[in-house]
């Protein structure tokens, strides 16, 4: 990641010593890289997110800017019209799709699916970070207190107690149920989905962070940062948080895989993004009833959910085992 | 012994009580009463809705509700919102409903997930150790009713046999041997699908398990002295990486209740998670404050029971 830094002082103290020779063989972003790009799973994974990342920024970008990628444009002459077909010919010039053709059909109300599918991948890949940034802002936040500062007692418990006993609390209950309750209780909306999802998925992180916590503040470094007098923000933000974080890495990414398959499933119970916004999920849910007559509307977003996850699950894998050290080895 | 069973049985008392509070305050505190399920029927005036409130405690605060909650559960009581029935015999039916499905999924887990993992990770890097850690991965990507609505549509068309529900209306009067059949061919397929993310995960976890024993040293040393490989693996290595396994049994319980309920909903199955749908559907607070609770006693009985078992077959583990 960086040279071994040398100051002034010490390359005058170590002149006689080669310094290219005192350096290890490789820093550990360059080993990182190294075991990364020979598993291909994980490699095919990463460029399948690099793709789609594109794809959600241009869909958003061109759905709101474009008109013939306009995803809410209601065409009743073309309704169920099977993909790579040319639009009728009544319909407004202004109306027709990208390219005159529809890439990947209509559906029920003679809305372009393509159109859709572009603006519900920028949708869908947006719950799943927010909803992943709000789980491990949670967690790294109780893991960490819990982890530094479990020692230190409010009243009668100490701190560790009172967060673990929380968490544990909160992990006896069904997540997908809890989530479910809360979506349906509360006002439906793209916001609410996000929230709940974080709010309600962050007890993994936590234990995990604190478990870091725990064995890094006993390490060498932690003392010795301590003993020349560094202050405690410091020592934790820069010394240890950033030693504690390959594991959150791993459970993010397959954090955010996660998220966008409980939003299609909330989707098809009925509880998803409600219209007019598209999400991978609900476009799947809404096909379903069409299951015979138009297979698009159920298949594209299908195969494009299952795509996506699978990727995010691959690649978290492939972190998996190129940070690991102790998987390394073997 | 006894004292470390008695102590974490303590604690998860304790902790029961807690979760008990946070399910209670989590329901009632979320906007959306059962008195606004129809806000747009006319014929609800506002002394309906006052009524209503008033014959289910709305308007008392919190902790009296709380109270109110506590005591019908444990007197039996507790009435559905919904159509004033017993909450708990309600839940029982639904469980006894929902039991087969569970058991099935449970043994088809457990009798797919171990073969596979240990196999993978003896031939470590094999063609077929790669083609299942993909078709696992696989298999936790899709979404679940995506899958079996294809799965629904290749049996159904394949064999035409009916799947949806618990079984065929209007087979009471045939041949017990087709009246078993038709029951079996609506319980195998809702089983199989939720079986398929269960096994998905725990071969792969067996499978890094076995693969963390194997590189022990004294599987090196059983080698090294000459023994067979099978001897080795199944001899040696086998039992150490199966034992933390134990203790997913009692993990196994909670699933009862969480994972079914995208399951029950495809396939029409009148068990416990369609009845928590139709409750968060309906506002019916008792049933979904009570399936909750339950879970949390599931999750706490199986973490114990996992605790324990765990000690009793692991000599390493300390008690104390």
């Amino acid at each position: 990641m960086n040279e071994p830094k040398t100051s002034a002082l010490s390359q005058a103290t170590t002149m006689s010593l080669d310094p290219e020779a005192m350096a290890p063989p490789e820093t550990p972003w360059q080993e990182f890289l190294r075991i990364f790009k020979k598993d291909y799973q994980a490699l095919f994974g990463f460029w399948v997110l690099m793709i789609l990342l594109v794809t959600a920024l241009a869909g958003k970008a061109l759905t709101e800017w474009w008109v013939v990628f306009d995803p809410e444009v209601v065409r009743l002459t073309d309704k169920f019209l099977p993909p790579f077909s040319i639009p009728s010919s009544d319909s407004l010039s202004i109306d027709r799709p990208f390219g005159g053709v529809y890439f990947m059909g209509t559906d029920e109300l003679g809305r372009d699916v393509f159109a859709r599918m572009f603006q519900g991948s920028f949708v869908s890949l947006s719950i799943g970070f927010v909803a992943v940034g709000i789980s491990l802002g949670i967690g790294i936040l109780l893991g960490g207190l819990a982890g530094f500062y479990g020692h230190v007692k409010l009243g009668f418990i100490t701190i560790d107690t009172l967060i673990m006993r929380f968490t544990d609390a909160m992990m006896c209950f069904p997540t997908f149920f809890l989530i479910l309750t809360a979506v349906a209780l509360l006002p439906p909306s793209i916001y609410t989905i996000m929230i709940i999802i974080g709010l309600f998925s962050w007890m993994g992180t936590t234990r995990f962070v604190r478990a870091e916590f725990l064995s890094i503040r006993e390490l060498d470094y932690v003392t010795a940062a301590k003993a020349l007098g560094i202050p405690e923000a410091r020592i934790i933000f820069r010394h240890m948080v950033p030693n504690a974080l390959a594991p959150v890495f791993v459970s993010a990414t397959i954090g955010v895989a996660s998220a966008i398959l409980t939003e299609s499933g909330l989707s098809f119970l009925g509880f998803g993004v409600p219209p007019p916004d598209a999400t991978w999920g609900n476009i799947l849910s809404d096909g379903k009833g069409f299951i015979f007559d138009a297979p698009w509307l159920f298949f594209i977003p299908g195969m494009a959910i299952f795509i996506v996850v699978l990727a995010f699950n691959l690649v978290g894998e492939g972190l998996r085992e190129a940070l690991n050290p102790k998987l390394r080895s073997r | 012994m006894w004292n470390f069973i008695l102590r974490n049985i303590g604690q998860r008392l304790i902790l029961l009580i807690i979760v008990s509070f946070v399910a209670h305050s989590f329901i009632h505190l979320a906007p959306g009463e059962p008195s606004e399920v129809d806000p747009m029927n006319p014929r609800m005036k506002p002394e309906d809705i006052a009524k209503i409130r008033a014959a289910f405690h709305l308007d008392d605060p919190l902790h009296v509700q709380y109270a109110y909650w506590i005591r019908d559960l444990a007197s039996g009581e507790l009435k559905s919102f919904k159509d004033s029935q017993p909450v708990l015999p309600k839940i029982w039916d639904r469980f006894l409903n929902s039991l087969p499905l569970f058991i099935l999924a449970t043994i088809l887990v457990w009798t797919w997930a171990f073969p596979a993992g240990i196999y993978g990770a003896v031939f470590r890097g094999g063609a077929y150790d790669r083609g299942t850690v993909f078709l696992s991965y696989a298999l936790i990507s899709v979404p679940g009713f995506f899958l079996s609505y294809l799965a629904i549509l290749w049996v159904v068309g394949w064999f035409g046999v009916p799947v949806i529900s618990i079984k065929t209306f209007g087979m009471e009067h045939a041949e017990p041997a087709y009246k078993v059949m038709d029951r079996v061919w609506h319980l195998v397929i809702p089983s199989v699908m939720a079986a398929i993310g269960g096994i998905a995960v725990l071969s792969r976890y067996v499978r890094s398990q076995m693969l963390e024993v194997l590189s022990q040293d004294y599987v090196r040393t059983a080698r090294a002295k000459g023994l067979e490989e099978d001897t080795v693996i199944y001899g040696h290595a086998l039992g150490n990486a199966l034992l933390p396994f134990v203790t997913m049994f009692g993990l196994l319980l909670p699933g009862l209740i969480g994972g079914s309920v995208i399951f029950e909903q495809i396939f029409a199955w009148p068990g416990l998670g369609r009845l928590a749908y139709e409750a968060i559907l309906s506002r019916d607070f008792p049933v979904i404050m009570t399936l909750n609770f339950i879970a949390a006693v599931l999750t706490l009985a199986g973490t114990l029971l996992s605790d324990i078992l765990y000690a009793v077959v692991d000599p390493r583990i300390r008690l104390h």
